[in-house]
């Protein structure tokens, strides 16, 4: 049971994330919006690393360095992919930022309903 | 000598992507030694990869292109997969004929988008960026099309869109240009994060990030499992959406009509790369074990068949009401995407069955050689649109009119364009489209119709775009005549490239798509012999029609000289008839603008236009909406389609 509560999280921060970007008009909500769903989606690849059992090998062990007996242990592999999407996340919401704070210095204005110029 | 040759050969996979990575990274410092030296070094930085992808591709297609290459990063040997305890724990690039076939495309798109960029936009600041974030976009696509890894493919979508998007924004003096940056940008980055989450349950499921690995654990099961349909949907609608398909379109035109022609170009390249990805999900990723995910797979095709018809005809119906020029060619990439998804998704309908060799195969070879053609024409015609605005200063074709006569070359690179577009015999875009038409047509006879209706609808908006933008008289406030000599190379690349298409489209489908299709399919077949191209009911030799159209208008000349001379039209036909210009009927000045010229169809077909037109309301969360609802619904129809059949 312990291994599902970061996937209910996961589901959680995913369905509110695409609620805002689906719902809100907000352009700086859409970004949180963006950057929570963002956050799902790491919180997912971390939680996926997580193992029990030896069905696999070249595992990073957690709980028998904290002293524990049950062979548990987290895949290196998804903390990398994470890393990498952390840091494409933070060039797209950099970048998503800069253009809302340039359609407000142009046409000063925040939300997808007056960004509607290009028909 | 021949030792070096073969190291570099086995290294060239990854020195396609690390030298243009270099070069991109360099530019800015490079940019401080002047803008001539600048310019040379983006020019080198595409040219080498070029080379680099030209001599690979002969390597590849030397040995049949059938067989996978693998360049393992960080392993002394590029011939196996070292392995740790049943991991793979390398990225891997995997080159085979399709791979090679898409990179050529990239190169030859992006060559004539640099030469061209460098007077285009001479006018602007802050150049070296733009070039860095240009060499950037060809570097990803190149890394889309090479790698064998799916989190690598990932990185690679990411880097295309984020640089696709921060240009799009370039010309920053302008609003319109960061709406159409922001509406790309949350677009392709939802899709992105949908992308990641179809690797983690692929992670999750086999462990293996490997595009090779996956295949053979996907196909190793007894039957599909939930989590491999769960993440063929969201695969397949993330590559749609990117690759620009109906109904997730829409941030396409918003982009493509706002970003500077150039890379207006580089974006065609980018979401064809993006069709490669959904093909490769489908061959390779899904089809290592037909008798596991055939029936899939068939659903797949019926799928992809869907959005490619539905991609054709929105795209080509809403061109045609458009008065802004590259918002109207960014709906005719939309609609000419749809060929290739209609194509390739017959192939994948009836593979493995007795029809595949009927006309699977032709309408599969068709698609991929449409994607070739349609990047080379349309790359052209944004090209020419590019041209068009930089001597006008405006995208309005009412605005325009009489360019032809100080234009010719632009006028003739934009002719080479729209006839290939259109599918107008002697043109490359006849020949694959001819290839679609025949096999599409057994497959479904209302569905054929549908795509030469189509073609016809095209060639229909690109009459009205030479009308309203050459035809005419002069005008005296577009001065200053032919655009500069950097321009018309880059134009001339696309549009000779085009014409040996158009004169050997046999030699094409031989040397470069059949590899393609026999890479994709594991099935080895041939569809042309010398230099005639057979389309499974018929045959297609360009030399011949030449000729045959080269007697036909030797003897219309010859009736036209037997004619009476001095002739002269009276009354109302001496006047041509002139829409967007400013024209006298009885005396009375009036001006038919360009957007109206179809008023009579787009009024007949007012109950398919206003919901349409609805439909397109330029709000982003609408956007959203259309994407959300096509990963949920093409999701369920892969999980639940055979629980209930």
């Amino acid at each position: 049971m312990m291994y599902e509560v970061p996937f209910i999280v996961v589901i959680l921060l995913m369905a509110v994330g695409l609620y805002i970007v689906l719902f809100k008009k907000n352009l700086i909500k859409i970004a949180l919006g963006l950057s929570l769903l963002e956050t799902g989606v790491n919180l997912f690849l971390i939680a996926l690393a997580y193992r029990h059992g030896d069905r696999l090998s070249a595992p990073v062990f957690t709980s028998q360095i904290l002293g524990g007996t049950d062979p548990t242990y987290s895949l290196p592999t998804p903390h990398a992919l994470t890393l990498t999407s952390i840091v494409i996340g933070v060039a797209t919401t950099a970048l998503l930022l800069s253009f809302v704070m340039q359609l407000y210095k142009k046409w000063g204005i925040t939300t997808t309903d007056e960004m509607r110029r290009l028909k | 000598m021949m030792d070096a040759y073969d190291t570099f050969i086995n290294n060239a996979p990854a020195l396609a992507v690390a030298i243009p990575l270099i070069f991109a990274f360099s530019t800015p410092l490079v940019s401080k030694l002047g803008d001539r030296v600048r310019n040379i070094f983006a020019l080198l930085g595409v040219l080498i990869p070029s080379l680099i992808i030209f001599l690979l591709a002969f390597d590849v297609l030397s040995s049949g292109g059938m067989e996978t290459r693998y360049y393992v990063f960080g392993s002394d040997s590029s011939t196996r997969f070292p392995l740790v305890g049943g991991h793979i724990l390398r990225i891997a690039f995997a080159v085979d004929g399709m791979s090679v076939f898409m990179g050529l495309l990239i190169s030859v798109v992006a060559l004539s988008a640099v030469i061209y960029s460098m007077a285009y936009i001479r006018r602007y600041s802050g150049l070296d960026k733009y070039y860095s974030l240009l060499l950037l976009v060809f570097t990803a696509n190149l890394g889309m099309v090479l790698t064998g890894d799916i989190f690598n493919l990932f990185v690679w979508f990411e880097i295309s869109s984020v640089s696709l998007s921060a240009l799009t924004a370039f010309k920053a003096n302008r609003g319109e240009s960061f709406e159409g940056a922001a509406k790309y940008l949350i677009y392709a980055s939802v899709a992105g994060l949908f992308f990641l989450i179809a690797i983690g349950l692929l992670y999750g499921q086999y462990g293996h990030l490997n595009i090779k690995f996956l295949s053979s654990a996907i196909g190793g099961n007894e039957e599909m499992m939930m989590v491999d349909k769960i993440a063929l949907g969201l695969l397949v609608t993330v590559f749609a959406l990117k690759a620009g398909s109906v109904p997730m379109h829409m941030a396409t035109p918003d982009a493509y009509g706002e970003a500077p022609a150039p890379i207006t170009a580089m974006f065609v390249t980018a979401s064809q790369a993006s069709l490669y990805a959904i093909f490769r999900t489908g061959f390779t990723l899904y089809g290592s074990n037909l008798t596991v995910t055939g029936e899939t797979l068939h659903i797949l095709g019926y799928i992809l068949v869907a959005l490619g018809i539905l991609s054709m005809f929105v795209g080509v119906t809403m061109a045609l009401v458009q008065k802004d020029i590259k918002r109207l060619m960014a709906y005719h990439a939309i609609s000419q995407t749809g060929y290739m998804l209609l194509g390739v998704g017959v192939g994948l309908a009836v593979l493995d069955t007795a029809q595949f060799a009927e006309y699977g195969r032709t309408a599969m070879t068709g698609g991929i050689f449409h994607i070739f053609n349609h990047a080379l024409y349309k790359g052209l015609l944004f090209l020419t649109a590019g041209a068009i605005i930089y001597r006008t200063g405006t995208k309005d074709l009412n605005k325009m009119g009489g360019l032809g006569r100080d234009m010719k070359l632009t006028a003739l690179f934009f002719i080479i364009g729209a006839l290939a577009i259109a599918g107008i015999p002697p043109m490359n875009g006849f020949a694959s489209k001819l290839l679609i038409y025949e096999s599409v047509f057994k497959f479904n006879p209302i569905v054929g119709a549908i795509a030469m209706l189509v073609s016809l609808l095209t060639l229909a908006s690109f009459v009205k775009v030479f009308y309203a933008v050459f035809m005419g008289p002069r005008r005296s406030e577009f001065k200053g005549g032919e655009v500069p000599a950097s321009m018309l190379t880059g134009m001339a690349i696309l549009g000779g490239v085009i014409l040996v298409f158009s004169v050997f489209p046999s030699l094409v489908v031989t040397s470069l798509v059949d590899p393609a299709v026999n890479a994709l399919t594991y099935i080895e077949g041939e569809t042309t012999r010398s230099l005639t191209l057979f389309t499974g009911s018929g045959s297609w030799n360009t030399l011949v029609f030449l000729g045959a159209v080269m007697v036909a208008g030797i003897i219309g000349l010859l009736l036209f000289m037997m004619g009476n001379k001095g002739t002269v039209p009276k009354g109302e036909g001496r006047k041509p008839y002139l829409f967007g210009n400013p024209t006298e009927i009885e005396g009375r000045p009036i001006v038919v603008p360009a957007s109206n010229v179809y008023w009579g169809f787009t009024t007949a077909l007012s109950k398919y236009y206003k919901p349409t037109e609805k439909a397109h309301s330029a709000l982003f969360n609408d956007y959203m909406f259309w994407f959300v609802a096509t990963a949920a619904l093409l999701i369920s129809i892969f999980a639940f389609l055979e629980v209930l059949t």
